[in-house]
């Protein structure tokens, strides 16, 4: 990819959220993986408009050694709730760009998300409003944080098993 | 189906029939009977902290509400205007002032249940009405325990008291509230709520089933060692390997754990040390702790590392991390567990981090070990609709003379728990059956 530090746009911006979502749908985790700062954390809240990740109970709050565990999880030999294996579906509604400062190269997007996933004859359906914050690192933009809020965080789920 | 010899006939020493776990009929006597003669957690006072404050629950399949009184008491009330019947309170919590109002017909009551008012009441003259046992109020439930800020209701007005049942296991919750240096808790945030397709005691089996671990969490567990290795081992250790590499010790360690069993059903993991034993120390709580309650006494509180400790029927508590779970039966296949966890007051906020992070990779909906333990028990709760065998098996290290009445500390890989549980499940399950019948008949 070339050095998008001088020319970037808020097309760029959007197609990266697209595309990271196909990566998702498509299962290709090692790509979905790079795309991330090795700093960057995964974050589901628990409770609705939570503001503390840390000192009450999230559904996520993954640094990258829980996510890359999570990812090799899914492709092993034992992985007994993923036999047979989910599949997922994201759909996007355009990603708002609210921040946009290429000077600095941090940028911030808010996406509204139908998510679904399905494993044998189950299949449910989250809506989402994801926060993505990106940075441009060595001339690409990565996740430097993703923000998933669940419209019903509050509900009882069965397994939510791959990621919205 | 109905009398206690046929409760009694469920149960066979190390064996138990499989329609405990897959009987819609024997669901409804636990929801009439187990659930109504025993001790049973509702929630924390600190949810329910002012005057009128109030949280919705189940006993069983009971809909209560635990509303804190004018006299500063927690009072437990059954969730039904005694007029037509409406839910008073639907929402999980929140604030009802001096009183309830049943948003139907504006009958009021006040927060003990007592009825208040009715609207237009001349209507009432003379129909008799004041002899109908509808116009009582709001009924409470049999009885409510406040211990040490947990509350626990039993439905029956009669029964085992509450020392009495649950005896020296309250020795965990005491651990648990010792470690604030403050000696009180504080509910952290909601619960994560986890819907199970499979029955209840399945749930509570497992607790204290100390050979599954490296078996079932390979997936989560083993990857996480394995990824850790090639990193090269780094120090400090991603948060991560404290919580979830544990789970893949060796049988020996498990066996070396002990299990304790108590009367009545409860008993615990952990009693040499735990999986809970080696997390990295949290700088200051120590102090904080020392200044609480002098050296010696600290560390007798710190050194206690029980792993998970069961409150019969259905709830366990884990000591060291100030965490809840509540296993709340809503059928013969389904269950919902909520995971609490509580705030030490007066400790440094890394303890409520580490609860609330353990709460979170372990107890979740979107978490890689509580993926594989459900997947586990909904293929147990299909399995066992096959005829090939009536039992479940619950042999391992069984002795004939076993006597659950008396406490035991055992090898840790013992399945002397699950036997307990149901020991006490056909003592409960029976307790007022025969009773029950005979005034039926």
């Amino acid at each position: 990819m070339e050095d998008m530090t001088q020319h970037i746009t808020r097309d760029d911006i959007i197609d990266f959220i697209y595309q990271e979502a196909r990566m998702l749908d498509e299962g290709r985790y090692d790509e979905w993986l790079s795309l991330w700062l090795e700093s960057g954390i995964y974050w589901m809240p628990l409770d609705y408009k939570q503001s503390d990740p840390i000192n009450a109970t999230s559904l996520l709050y993954e640094d990258h050694f829980m996510l890359r565990l999570r990812v090799e999880r899914l492709n092993g030999a034992r992985t007994f709730s993923q036999k047979p294996k989910s599949r997922c579906h994201h759909v996007l509604q355009r990603p708002f760009v609210d921040v946009f400062e290429p000077l600095e190269g941090r940028f911030q997007t808010n996406t509204s998300v139908h998510y679904v996933e399905t494993r044998l004859d189950e299949q449910i359906l989250l809506a989402l409003t994801v926060t993505h914050d990106l940075k441009i690192d060595d001339g690409k933009l990565k996740i430097a944080g993703k923000k998933v809020e669940l419209l019903n965080s509050d509900a009882a789920f069965g397994n939510i098993q791959l990621l919205p | 189906m109905g009398h206690s010899d046929d409760i009694r006939a469920l149960f066979q020493g190390y064996q138990v029939h499989r329609d405990v776990y897959i009987s819609n009929d024997i669901y409804e006597f636990e929801m009439k009977h187990l659930f109504a003669n025993t001790w049973v957690f509702l929630g924390h006072d600190s949810q329910t902290p002012n005057k009128g404050d109030y949280y919705t629950t189940q006993i069983g399949d009971q809909p209560v509400i635990m509303v804190r009184h004018t006299d500063d008491q927690i009072h437990v009330l059954l969730n039904r205007c005694p007029h037509k019947g409406t839910k008073i309170a639907i929402d999980r919590t929140g604030n009802t002032g001096k009183f309830f109002r049943c948003p139907y017909h504006a009958w009021s009551f006040k927060t003990d249940g007592c009825l208040l008012a009715i609207p237009l009441k001349k209507g009432y003259q003379d129909t008799g009405f004041e002899n109908n046992q509808n116009t009582k109020g709001m009924t409470p439930v049999g009885a409510v325990k406040n211990y040490r800020g947990f509350i626990f209701a039993r439905l029956n007005p009669e029964g085992v008291g509450f020392e009495e049942f649950f005896g020296d296991s309250l020795s965990t919750l005491d651990n648990m509230v010792d470690r604030a240096p403050e000696g009180r808790l504080e509910v952290a945030g909601p619960p994560l709520r986890y819907m199970h397709r499979c029955n209840w005691k399945m749930l509570l089996e497992n607790q204290t089933d100390t050979c599954h671990p490296m078996v079932a969490h390979e997936s989560s567990a083993g990857t996480a060692i394995k990824i850790f290795e090639e990193m090269g081992s780094p120090s400090p250790r991603p948060p991560a390997m404290q919580i979830i590499a544990p789970f893949m010790s060796p049988y020996e360690f498990f066996e070396g754990m002990g299990i304790r069993t108590w009367p009545n059903g409860h008993g615990h993991t952990g009693v040499n040390m735990s999986i809970h034993s080696d997390y990295d120390a949290i700088p200051g709580y120590f102090e904080a702790m020392c200044d609480a309650y002098g050296e010696e006494k600290a560390k007798t509180i710190l050194d206690d590392n029980r792993h998970n400790t069961i409150y019969f029927p259905n709830i366990m508590a884990k000591g060291p991390l100030q965490q809840i779970r509540n296993f709340i039966p809503l059928a013969a296949d389904k269950t919902l567990v909520e995971s609490w966890v509580y705030r030490l007051v007066g400790a440094p906020d890394q303890l409520i981090a580490m609860s609330s992070m353990y709460n979170r990779m372990i107890n979740a909906p979107t978490s890689i070990v509580g993926h594989d333990d459900l997947e586990m028990y909904e293929r147990a709760q299909e399995g066992l609709r096959t005829n090939s065998s009536d039992w479940v098996n619950l042999q391992r290290l069984y002795g004939e003379d076993e006597d659950y009445s008396k406490e035991a500390v055992e090898n840790g890989t013992t399945e002397r728990q699950m036997r307990n549980q149901f020991d006490a499940w056909v003592k409960f399950m029976t307790y007022d059956m025969d009773k029950t019948t005979a005034e039926q008949t």
